[in-house]
C-alpha cells in the first residue's frame, strides 16, 4: 500500500471556530482502496474535520492534501455526504434529479435529455438500490432512502475518495448494515477510498483499514490493532481507560470510576456497544 | 369580445400583465425554493419607494420599481448572515427603513407635484392606466430574467437544494444568492408595475407555491407556475373590463381580480396536493399488501 501516494494526506491541522479551538495538530494519511473511519464522540469535532478537508472551513494550521493538491483544487476527486439535509416534502425534486445535479449541477444552460447523462445516473441509483423511489419527490422518502439518496448524488461522478458524515446515525440495525455492505462493496468494486465518520465503531470493524480516533480535538491514527489499545486511547483520554473485547465488538471504558467523574465515564460508554 | 380586444389600454394591459406572470412564474418557484419568500416581499414593497419617487422626479415607473428593489436586494445581502433568523431580521430592518422612505415619497408626490391617485397606482397598480412606452422596457425585463434563469439554471437549483453540495460543485451560493435577488428585482419591478408594489408579492408566491406542490420536477413546477399565473392575470382583465357593466358603470381594479384569482388557484392546488397524497399514500399500501405473502 504505502508504495502508492496517498489519496488523502492530513499533516498538524489545527481549526479554530468562534475563537475556540476545535481541532489540534491532527495527521494522517489515506490510501486508494482503504475504508477509514473517523471515531468520536459528539462535539469531538468529526464533522468540521471533514468540512475542513473538504475546503469548507480555512484551517489555522496545517495541510490538508487531495491526491497531492490543495484540497479546493481537487473537489472532483471528491463526493461529500452531509449528516443531514432537511428536504422540503413540498421540494419538487426527484431523487434522479437530484442525482443528476451531482454530475452537473454546476453546468451553464438548461438540463436537456442527455442519453450518457441517464446512463450515469441509472447507474449511481442502482449502486446504492435506489431504483425503487428514483422517480420519487426527495423529499417524501424515509430518512435511509434520502442518504441513499445523496449517497448517489456524489457517486455518480465516480469520485476517488468518498466522505460521509454519520451515515449509520439515524438507521436501524438492517439499513446500517446494508450500508456497511455498500460501503465494502464499492472499496473492492469501484477501487474508491472512503473516509466515514461514526459515534460507534462496531459496526464499521468489519469493513475499516484505518481508525482515526477523535477525542477533543486531538487525534489518535492507525490500524485498529494499533489505536485501540489501553496505553494510546489513555493518553488520548487523559485518564486511564481500559479496552473490553466480548463477542468481536469493542467497549472502551473509564478505568477507575472512583477517579473519574461521571461525566467522563459516560462520554467514554458513549462509544461502547 | 372584440370590443375588449381591440381596447388599446386592455392590450396593453395584457401584454405587460403576461411580462409579470411569466416572470412572476419564473422567479417564484426559486423564490420558495430557497424559502426567500420574505425577501421577495419586502423587495416587492421596498420597491414602492422608488415607484413614488419616479412620479417626483418624472422617471420611469419601471426604472423607480427597479432601482430601489436592487437597493434593497444590496442592503439585505450587505446586512444578512448566513443564518435564517438573521436573514429575517435584515429583511425586516431593510423592509422598515424602504417603506419610511415610501411614505416620504408618497406624502411629496401629493403635495409638489398634481399627481393625483399615486399612492393608488404605486402601492395596487393600475394596470389599466399603464402608458404604451412601458411595453418593450417590461419585456425587455422579462428577456433579461429569462436568460440569466436559464443560464444559471442547474447552480440554482443545487445552491436552493444545499448550499455546500453547490460549493462542492464549485458554484459559490454567495453569487447565486445575489444573482438571484437582482433576477428578483427585475420580476418584482415588472410585477409592482403591473399590479402594484405591495400586491406584487400575491403574483410571486401564490402561482409558485401553488405550482410546487403539484410538480415533481422543477422544470414542470415553473411550467404550471406560468399556466396558473397567466390564467389569473389574463381573467383578472377580462373581468375588471366586465365589471364596468356588473356594477352600473363602477369598474373595480384588476389587481383585486387578479389576486382573488390566484388565492383561489393556491386553495384548489392544495385540495389536488392533499388529494394526491392520500391517493398515492392508498396506492403504495395497497402494492405492499400484493407483495406480501
Ligand atoms: N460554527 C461554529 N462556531 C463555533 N463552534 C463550533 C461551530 N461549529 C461547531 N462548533 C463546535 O465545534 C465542536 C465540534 O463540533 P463538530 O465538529 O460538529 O463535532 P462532531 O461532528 O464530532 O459532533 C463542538 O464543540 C461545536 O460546539
Ligand atoms: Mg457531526
Amino acid at each position: 500500500m504505502t508504495n502508492q501516494s496517498p489519496i488523502l494526506a492530513v499533516a498538524d491541522l489545527s481549526v479554530d471556530l468562534g475563537g475556540r479551538s476545535i481541532l489540534r495538530d491532527v495527521s494522517f494519511d489515506l490510501y486508494p482502496g482503504q475504508l477509514c473511519a473517523l471515531i468520536g464522540e459528539n462535539g469531538a469535532g468529526k464533522t468540521t474535520l471533514l468540512r475542513t478537508l473538504l475546503g469548507l472551513i480555512t484551517q489555522r494550521a496545517g495541510t490538508v492534501l487531495i491526491g497531492g493538491a490543495p484540497a479546493r483544487e481537487h473537489r472532483e476527486l471528491v463526493g461529500y455526504v452531509p449528516q443531514k439535509i432537511n428536504f422540503d416534502p413540498d421540494l419538487p425534486l426527484r431523487t434522479r434529479d437530484l442525482v443528476r445535479l451531482g454530475l452537473d449541477g454546476q453546468r451553464l444552460g438548461l438540463p436537456f435529455f442527455n442519453g450518457r447523462t441517464r446512463y450515469a445516473v441509472d447507474q449511481a441509483l442502482q449502486a446504492v438500490g435506489a431504483e425503487d423511489f428514483a422517480d420519487q419527490r426527495v423529499g417524501e422518502l424515509s430518512g435511509g432512502q434520502q442518504q441513499r439518496a445523496v449517497i448517489a448524488h456524489a457517486l455518480v461522478r465516480k469520485p476517488r475518495l468518498l466522505i460521509l458524515d454519520e451515515p449509520l446515525a439515524n438507521l436501524d440495525f438492517g439499513s446500517a448494515n446494508a450500508l456497511v455492505d455498500l460501503l465494502g462493496r464499492l472499496i473492492v468494486q469501484q477501487k474508491m477510498t472512503v473516509l466515514v465518520t461514526a459515534h460507534d465503531m462496531n459496526p464499521l470493524i468489519p469493513v475499516m483499514d484505518r481508525l482515526v480516533y477523535l477525542v477533543d480535538g486531538r487525534a489518535a491514527t492507525g490500524t485498529v490493532a494499533e489505536v485501540v489499545q489501553a496505553e494510546v486511547l489513555s493518553k488520548l483520554y487523559g485518564y486511564p481507560v481500559s479496552i473490553l473485547h466480548h463477542g468481536g465488538r469493542i467497549l472502551v471504558l473509564p478505568d477507575a470510576p472512583e477517579n473519574a467523574d461521571v461525566a467522563n465515564m459516560n462520554r467514554c460508554a458513549g462509544h461502547g456497544v | 369580445m372584440f370590443a375588449f380586444l381591440s381596447s388599446q389600454p386592455v392590450q396593453t394591459a395584457l401584454i405587460v400583465g403576461s411580462c409579470a406572470a411569466l416572470v412572476s412564474a419564473l422567479i417564484g418557484v426559486f423564490t420558495v425554493l430557497r424559502g426567500n419568500a420574505f425577501a421577495g416581499h419586502a423587495l416587492a414593497d421596498v420597491s414602492s419607494a422608488g415607484g413614488a419617487a419616479s412620479f417626483l422626479w418624472g422617471i420611469s415607473p419601471l426604472l423607480g420599481f427597479l432601482g430601489m428593489a436592487w437597493i434593497a436586494a444590496f442592503g439585505m445581502e450587505f446586512l444578512g448572515v448566513r443564518k435564517a433568523r438573521e436573514r429575517d431580521l435584515a429583511t425586516g430592518i431593510v423592509l422598515g427603513a424602504g417603506l419610511g422612505f415610501s411614505a416620504l415619497f408618497l406624502y411629496l408626490d401629493v403635495t409638489t407635484t398634481s399627481t393625483t391617485g399615486a399612492a393608488v397606482s404605486v402601492m395596487f397598480g393600475s394596470l389599466f392606466a399603464i402608458s404604451r412606452g412601458l411595453i418593450w422596457p417590461a419585456i425587455l425585463a422579462v428577456l433579461a430574467v429569462f436568460l440569466l434563469v436559464g443560464l444559471f439554471y442547474r447552480p440554482l437549483i443545487l445552491t436552493a437544494v444545499d448550499p455546500d453540495l453547490a460549493t462542492l460543485r464549485g458554484v459559490s451560493p454567495r453569487w447565486m444568492g445575489l444573482l438571484q435577488l437582482l433576477v428578483l428585482g427585475l420580476a418584482v419591478a415588472v410585477c409592482a408595475l403591473a399590479i402594484g408594489a405591495v400586491l406584487a408579492t400575491a403574483l410571486l408566491i401564490g402561482p409558485a407555491g401553488a405550482a410546487i406542490r403539484l410538480s415533481r420536477r422543477p422544470a414542470q413546477a415553473i411550467f404550471w407556475a406560468m399556466i396558473i399565473a397567466l390564467t389569473a392575470v389574463w381573467l383578472g382583465i377580462w373581468m375588471a373590463y366586465e365589471s364596468y357593466y356588473w356594477f352600473s358603470g363602477n369598474a373595480w381594479p384588476v389587481s383585486f381580480f387578479v389576486v382573488v384569482l390566484i388565492f383561489l388557484f393556491y386553495l384548489l392546488a392544495m385540495l389536488g396536493s392533499s388529494w394526491q397524497h392520500k391517493y398515492q399514500r392508498r396506492g403504495i399500501t395497497s402494492l405492499r399488501r400484493l407483495q406480501e405473502p
